[in-house]
């Protein structure tokens, strides 16, 4: 707690002069409001001893004036120290966001997207509340106290002292109801995240679930984490619901005992009844600290532990990094890729690769081959480091990959993975998605359409009314998975890439269009280092090296001719896919 | 990015919305009732604490009488005991009312987001629907736990101070009340401010969740193509705005609390001073005049609490339009009414007649498309890339209705059968496999508890699954991550093949289902097919034209049209577009075969 606590410091410490400000001005706020009674006393007094009208209005345009200077300082305090909780907000927030970036693939497969977005936005709107207006409060609420406390005991010691015995209980609940109800809430937090994971899934498959007419299972299975919630809220209301009375309660034991001892004082003359009334205003300008205390403690609870739900994200280690101090920009990259002896495993799971050792010169090209979790796109994955391959088994122009700067490393290469991510904006900047920001508009556009036409995209945008200009996505139009994966394909070749990597990339393409992209393709194949995956055997052909995986051993590698004679698994393959064709074409 | 829908709603107040979400209070109303109670109850000791003090004042203190402020002592005590009990009571109730009524509403959202048609899907994004199951959903349970009914509270407590005062003294009541206008308008400019600016930061918040669910979900693509600096910037720009719109919000706020507690203090100098000119005149006493400071306080109180209620409330429209707007967004695609329903014999005989599809206005996607399956026939769909081969099967699932002519599963028009019926005929393999977080086995049986383990099993088997099921440490146990992301295409394909399987159709749809699987494993499960669809009418779509040359009717789609259908050989005879196609994909392996 109190090292997560200290995480916090850097983000406050930025605006420390805005906060400092605003908490001097809570200083002044908070000490003009106590003089309000003390004027009070003496116009009560002055009633009971009579006096003229003009002294009265003295003391009324005092009220007022002490109002007007509080409340310019309550104005300022506002707004220095809530807008500085919306500056850390915002500070927090993007660190947020700049260290997702780091965090390789591997951690969201791994962690639920909406789980993520609520530490984002909910978490992180608690932990606002936590070092704003908790701060603001808390520090109003320790100076009103200690110096209505002083204030009180300047008018009778004993009778303060009676006043500010139910206190330590209102501490003790505060610190027994505090701690249940930051078990509580964490409970909550932790099941509305679940909740909203399920919805998020159920609501990506719809289509599955209409087909299989799962929509009252998904309803059932919704009421279940649904019923969970409200039992965990439940929880926290039996909690709160005696909370924040027992407080009033507590306090209300104080005015109590002021007003039956407090008027016996005023009897026997011991203080004067102006005193008495300031007393019992002072008495109650303690009543709303106490309850802003209780706020305090709650929201300090829950920020803290949304804050500490935050740090689980923030110090999840990227353990893709940069290296140290080496220099080598994308162009300086020839494209020689080699695995020495790879052997990689998913965290601690059985491996997927067992040493794998290849080599692929600068501008051949390398066909994969290998059955269904054969390995193919793991050794694909390894390559850009999108997951991490052990030291000394990746190799570029024979540098350990772990050894090249990453914006090197992926500037180098072009990948169209398996299932093609496309973001919902325009087709034009999907596809020149790649290229830097420095890249003047005529040269992306000229980029965008070579590449387009190379992946056959071209035809269907003009297809489109808006062309490069249509939205893809959620807002606009809803591309089909060949126009995705060749919208990807066009990405990728974009960037110019040295290696061109296609994991199994136009698996959805009909087979008309990929016959031409591939014809396309292989004139740019020939100027860079390509790695493919691919079904047909008439892509795989040509390739320079066919390397066969075969649950995740490298069983066999050569040229289309040699493997054959080897008479293999490939050549197996191969006949397979033949005897088929012939079968079929008979 | 979202955030349109936000940008256009957001009405400050409005009686139809209210009346319509005090309906979900409806069915808890005698427990409301009794919270209503307790508020009241509660007031009034509430109340009663000053007019203790004006008592003792008056009565005991100026005549010297100690047992008389025993006796108040006593009410006090007891006045003390009543409150704590009626608001522990009302705390209770109204939070937990809230609580259920969020229970009600967000199975209410979800249950019609389950009914909906998949067109609307298509326009709604998942992050947006999300935030209305839940933020939105816990926006309006602040109305309900600390709005609606606390509202009630604070103008019974208003009014009771009204009256006490009017009560003690009608004169000093009325210098009292001459804040009450200044108090309207503070109070009138600050809603009209914050209003606009809570709208904003509403639009904000959205575009930072759509940005998020975006980036999350296509990290890879960001860190491949090193977008991590620009799309920092983008971020940045939206977190920005937020942050300005909330600041901006700040100042309203600001200004409104002092301004608020500026009024109170001109209230007590009134008082002061008209107040004390009539004690000094005798025509008030001191107890009087401390009881009118002492409410006066109180007095300001539940209305700087009404107007914080205010937000809730404004929140609470904008959010509850929003979910009212989703709710009342019609169903097209429904079962029909009972009396024109129709059953058909389960045969499973497809029939398109003359059917015409746009997914938007006139883009036709099929044009005046007829064909017939007979059951137990096997058709394969074939065509170009946007030939309408997809549509086919979201027209047979009736995910879309067509735009005209009209499709007939055994005879019957699909409209006017139950959608459980015609869903249950077919099992759907789409060329996106979606996968739950669960079990394998919970994956291939889904929600569906009359599929045994065994036939789980069963499915697994045939489709020859179990090779890596069974490599997995849990067998058919071991959790699937989000969307299923440890596994491969190949894996997730033939996960989906078992999921058909086990749900046993008489119509079995394959949407593009065998593209993405190596040859291998295409062959295992042309195997596992091939037994499946002997006893089933099969619609496949595949691009892989070795897939479906065996199949009984082979149908090419081109530009929307069906241009030919007919056997393999008898379409390789006609010398058309299939012909074309086939071609195209075989002539490398003749050449290699023949060489």
């Amino acid at each position: 707690m109190v090292s997560a606590a200290r995480r916090l410091l850097p983000y406050v410490s930025r605006h420390r002069h805005r906060l400092f400000l605003g908490l001097a001005c809570v200083l002044v706020t908070a000490s003009v409001s106590l003089l309000s009674p003390w004027v009070l006393k003496y116009a009560i007094d002055d009633l009971t001893a009579g006096v003229t009208r003009a002294k009265l209005g003295v003391y009324a345009a005092l009220l007022l004036g002490i109002a007007a200077v509080g409340g310019c300082f309550r104005f300022l305090m506002r707004r220095l120290i809530v807008g500085v909780s919306r500056e850390f907000e915002y500070d927090v927030r993007n660190d947020f966001y700049a260290h997702l970036q780091r965090l390789p693939v591997g951690y969201f497969q791994a962690e639920r997207t909406g789980d993520i977005m609520s530490r984002a936005t909910n978490d992180l709107n608690a932990v606002r509340m936590m070092a704003g207006p908790a701060i603001m409060y808390t520090l109003n609420t320790a100076i009103v106290f200690c110096v209505a406390i002083i204030l009180m005991l300047s008018i009778d010691v004993r009778l303060t002292l009676i006043a500010l015995i139910p206190l330590p209980f209102v501490s003790l609940s505060v610190k027994f109801f505090g701690s249940a109800i930051h078990r509580r809430f964490e409970r909550i937090q932790a099941q509305l995240s679940h909740l909203s994971a399920v919805v998020q899934e159920a609501l990506a498959g719809v289509r599955v679930v209409r087909a299989y007419r799962q929509e009252a299972a998904e309803v059932k299975r919704f009421r279940r984490v649904n019923q969970e919630y409200l039992d965990r809220n439940r929880g926290l209301i039996q909690l709160q619901s005696l909370f924040y009375p027992s407080m009033a309660l507590f306090l209300g034991f104080g005015s109590l005992l002021v007003l039956w001892l407090g008027s016996r004082q005023v009897i026997l003359g011991r203080i004067t009844l102006g005193e008495f009334v300031a007393f019992n205003a002072y008495l109650v300008m303690l009543t709303w600290p106490m309850i802003a205390f209780g706020w305090v403690t709650n929201t300090l609870q829950r920020g803290m532990a949304s804050w500490k739900r935050i740090l689980q994200v923030l110090d999840a280690v990227p353990d893709i990094a940069d290296p140290d101090g080496t220099v080598v920009r994308p162009e300086q990259i020839r494209g020689r890729i080699e695995l020495r002896g790879l052997t990689f495993a998913y965290g601690s799971g059985e491996p997927v690769l067992h040493d794998v050792t290849l080599r692929v010169e600068a501008g051949q090209t390398l066909a994969l081959v290998g059955g269904t979790g054969s390995g193919k796109s793991t050794l694909l994955n390894l390559i850009p480091r999108l997951f991490d391959p052990p030291p000394g088994t990746v190799f570029i122009d024979g540098i350990d990959v772990r050894e090249l700067p990453l914006a090197t490393l992926r500037g180098a290469i072009g990948f169209v993975p398996q299932e093609p991510f496309l973001f919902s904006t325009t087709i034009r900047d999907n596809v020149a998605f790649g290229l830097g920001e420095d890249v003047p508009g005529d040269a992306v556009e000229a980029a965008v359409r070579r590449t387009a036409t190379v992946a056959s995209l071209d035809a269907d945008v003009a297809r489109f009314p808006r062309g490069y200009d249509t939205l893809v996505g959620e807002r606009g139009v809803t591309l089909s998975g060949g126009e995705k994966q060749r919208a990807a394909l066009a990405r990728a070749l974009a960037v110019d890439p040295k290696i061109l990597i296609l994991d199994d990339a136009l698996s959805a393409v009909d087979t008309y269009t990929e016959e031409r992209i591939l014809r396309g393709l292989r004139e740019v194949m020939r100027q860079r280092t390509s790695i493919i995956v691919a079904h047909r055997m008439s892509t795989v052909r040509d390739a320079d090296v066919i390397a066969v995986l075969d649950h995740g051993r490298l069983v066999e590698q050569g040229s289309h001719d040699e493997l054959l004679a080897r008479g293999g698994v490939y050549a197996d393959l191969y006949r397979k896919q033949l005897l088929e064709d012939e079968l079929a074409a008979s | 990015m979202a955030g349109h829908e936000e940008e256009a709603l957001g009405k400050a107040y409005d009686a139809r919305l209210m009346r319509r979400l005090l309906t979900y209070l409806w069915p808890y109303r005698p427990i409301v009732a009794v919270a209503l109670a307790a508020i009241i109850g509660h007031a009034v000791l509430q109340l009663a604490q000053p007019y203790l003090t004006k008592l003792a004042i008056d009565a005991y203190i100026a005549t010297g009488d100690l047992a008389g402020l025993d006796r108040i002592a006593i009410v006090f005590l007891f006045v003390l005991l009543g409150s704590f009990l009626l608001e522990c009571v009302q705390t209770y109730i109204l939070q937990m009312t809230g609580q259920r009524i969020m229970f009600d509403l967000r199975m209410q959202v979800y249950g019609h987001l389950q009914k909906l048609d998949v067109r609307f899907f298509d326009r709604n994004p998942v992050g947006r629907l999300m935030t209305r199951v839940t933020t939105d959903v816990d926006v309006l349970n602040e109305l309900f736990a600390s709005g609606i009914v606390a509202i009630f509270g604070d103008v019974f407590m208003l009014v009771g101070i009204m009256s006490v005062l009017v009560y003690m003294d009608w004169r000093l009541a009325l210098v009292a009340f001459s804040v009450l206008p200044l108090i309207a308008l503070v109070t009138r400019w600050f809603r009209q401010h914050v209003r606009e600016t809570y709208r904003t930061v509403r639009v904000w918040i959205a575009r930072i969740n759509a940005f998020l669910q975006e980036h999350i979900t296509g990290m890879a693509t960001v860190q491949l193509f090193r977008r991590e600096a620009r799309s920092f910037g983008e971020f940045d720009r939206i977190n920005r705005t937020h942050r300005d719109a909330n600041v901006a919000s700040i100042f309203y706020y600001a200004v409104f609390y002092p301004a608020i507690e500026l009024v109170g203090a001109l209230a007590a100098s009134l008082i002061i001073w008209y107040g004390g000119g009539w004690v000094l005149e005798g025509s008030l006493t001191l107890g009087a005049l401390v009881a009118f400071l002492l409410y006066a306080q109180r007095f300001f109180r539940p209305i700087s609490d009404m107007s914080e209620k205010f937000n809730i409330l404004q929140a609470a429209m904008a959010s509850a339009e929003r979910i009212f707007t989703l709710l009342d967004t019609p169903v097209e695609i429904v079962s029909p009414p009972q009396a024109e329903r129709r059953l058909g014999s389960g045969a499973g005989r497809i029939e398109f007649d003359r059917v015409w599809f746009a997914y938007d206005g006139e883009d036709y996607v099929l044009r005046d498309v007829s064909f017939v399956v007979e059951p137990g026939q096997r058709v394969g769909v074939v065509g170009a890339t946007g030939a309408g081969k997809s549509t086919i099967i979201n027209l047979l699932m009736r995910f879309y209705d067509v735009s005209r002519g009209r499709i007939l599963v055994d005879g019957v028009d699909i409209r006017q059968m139950p959608l459980a019926d015609l869903r249950g005929l077919c099992s759907l393999v789409l060329q996106d496999v979606h996968l739950f977080a669960g079990s394998i086995a919970a994956n291939v049986r889904l929600g569906d508890e009359t599929i045994t383990d065994a036939a789980v099993r069963n499915a697994v088997e045939s489709v020859h699954a179990d090779g890596f099921i069974d490599r997995l440490p849990a067998g058919l146990e071991s959790p699937v991550a989000e969307r299923g992301a440890t596994l491969s295409v190949g894996q997730k394909q033939l996960l989906s093949f078992a999921r058909a399987l086990a749900f046993d159709p008489r119509i079995l749809v394959l949407d593009e289902a065998t593209s993405s699987v190596d040859t291998e494993t295409e062959v295992l499960i042309q195997g596992a097919l091939r037994v499946l669809m002997a006893d089933r009418t099969t619609i496949a779509i595949a691009h892989r034209l070795s897939t479906i040359q065996d199949m009984d009717q082979i149908l090419v789609l081109h530009k929307g049209q069906l241009r030919e259908s007919g056997t393999h050989q008898a379409l390789l005879a006609q010398r058309g577009i299939y012909f074309k196609l086939y071609q195209l994909q075989y002539r490398e392996q003749e050449i290699a075969a023949a060489g």
